[in-house]
């Protein structure tokens, strides 16, 4: 079984920056992603709000960077899911307790020190036919998909700040996007707002949500009922973009440290789970501000904070 | 090495092919597409002699793609004896792309 001093796991800004943070420090530092470093950033079209970039960088040119960074000072990245995370605690024996057993699907990983950067994944409708035409017009990534959709009509399914900016994004290539929302208002940053507001190509259809996806092996349109009125009318669109909210991708740690109702990782301002050794950042965590800039400063804690831990064991069990 | 995949070639390459091959439909502004890429590099390489593996760029060849209804990228489709025997959309593990192609060439 290989041995770290620091296991990470999700290659967003969050994880990368830890990992940045605790390879620097020298400390031996394991990266584990499921697919390949970037997370949900890399997906976006351009960052507007990272410092030091005035005119914005792409999503994945910055990550592509912070990857690189962290890569200089010696970071190991290997590709899994961890499906499963055990204290060793139980063994009374006094070194064992400091250690973590983190397990992929093929292989299994002993830590000292492990930080949870799992990020989140998209929330889904859950309304008839989404499942069915995942792919085939049901996407979750305009900025991944908008490009196919060029001349055609689409939904925008919600009116938080990534709904509207994926509104924006689809506006250079669709004929015309309906963004529907359950509320009367959006809940975005008021840039992004007076840009959907003004912008020629995007309705809006206030206080209605999607019921039903139609088509069978391709989006032909969408059912919306009106919340107020109750009434349903029928859209006839190609593609149906669904940003309402997230799920955090935690699951594999249930049972182990704290979570609220939804999933979200409880730590306190040191980025520390409920379980001493285990740090959490990034989106994955309960908090208020989900942006690249916030999970880079938790990542970088979380990685101090990580490496003091490590100290600390390293001194004790020398004596 | 994967072979470059267009409107032209997709019917000697793909549908005539004597091994069953792996396209990956994709396009250069397209994040997921490049997150898998190197994934798709080394699935060519380990398979080599028994798939063969394709790049198909959307935008460069828009028959195709519409032929096969391609609304997201990535998508992979697996094509045997010139016919669809397994198709997935967006980023997904190695792992997960292996198992499908095992399950297809074990068959």
């Amino acid at each position: 079984m290989s041995e770290y001093d620091v296991i990470i796991i999700g290659g967003g800004p969050a994880g990368l920056t830890a990992a940045l943070y605790t390879a620097r420090a020298g400390l031996k530092t394991l990266l584990l992603e499921k697919i390949a470093p970037g997370g949900q950033a890399a997906f976006a079209w351009t960052i507007e709000n990272y410092p030091g970039f005035p005119e914005g960088i792409g999503g994945p040119e910055l990550m592509e960077r912070i990857h690189k960074q962290a890569e200089k000072y010696g970071l190991e990245i290997k590709s899994g899911e961890v499906v499963k995370v055990n204290l060793s605690s139980e063994n009374k024996c006094s070194k064992r307790e400091w250690e973590k057993i983190i397990n992929t699907e093929k292989e299994e990983y002993k830590t000292t020190a492990l930080i949870v950067a799992t990020g989140t994944r998209p929330r889904k409708l859950e309304v008839p036919g989404e499942e069915r035409l995942i792919g085939k017009g049901v996407s979750y990534c305009a900025t991944c998909d908008g490009p196919l959709f060029k001349n055609r009509k689409v939904v925008v399914a919600g009116g938080g700040n990534t709904a509207v900016k994926e509104a924006l994004f689809l506006s250079k290539f669709a004929e015309k996007i309906t963004l529907i929302h359950r509320r009367d208002k959006l809940r975005a940053g008021k840039i992004s707002e007076e840009r959907a507001v003004s912008n020629p190509k995007i309705e809006f259809l206030w206080k209605s949500v999607v019921t039903e996806i139609l088509g069978e092996t391709e989006v032909k349109g969408v059912k919306v009922r009106n919340l107020d009125t109750g009434k349903d009318l029928t859209l006839e669109v190609k593609g149906v973009f669904v940003h309402v909210g997230s799920v955090p991708n935690s699951r594999f740690l249930k049972g182990v440290v704290e979570m609220d109702k939804e999933g979200f990782i409880i730590t306190d301002e040191n980025m520390e789970t409920s379980v001493k050794g285990i740090y959490a950042c990034g989106d994955v965590r309960k908090k208020l501000l989900r942006q690249v800039v916030t999970a880079c400063g938790e990542g970088a804690t979380a990685g101090f904070v990580a490496g003091q831990y490590v100290r600390e064991w390293k001194d004790k069990t020398k004596r | 090495m994967e072979i470059v995949l267009n409107d032209g070639n997709f019917e000697e390459e793909v549908l005539n092919s004597e091994l069953p091959v792996l396209v990956d439909f994709w396009a250069e502004w397209c994040a997921p597409c490049k997150m898998v890429a190197p994934a798709i590099e080394e699935i060519s390489r380990k398979y080599a002699g028994r798939l063969k593996v394709g790049k198909l760029n959307v935008d460069k060849s828009p028959l195709t793609s519409a032929k096969y209804g391609i609304q997201s990228i990535p998508t992979f489709i697996i094509f045997k004896n010139g016919k669809v025997v397994g198709q997935a959309a967006g980023a997904m593990p190695r792992e997960t792309l292996e198992a499908k192609i095992g399950e297809i060439l074990n068959e």
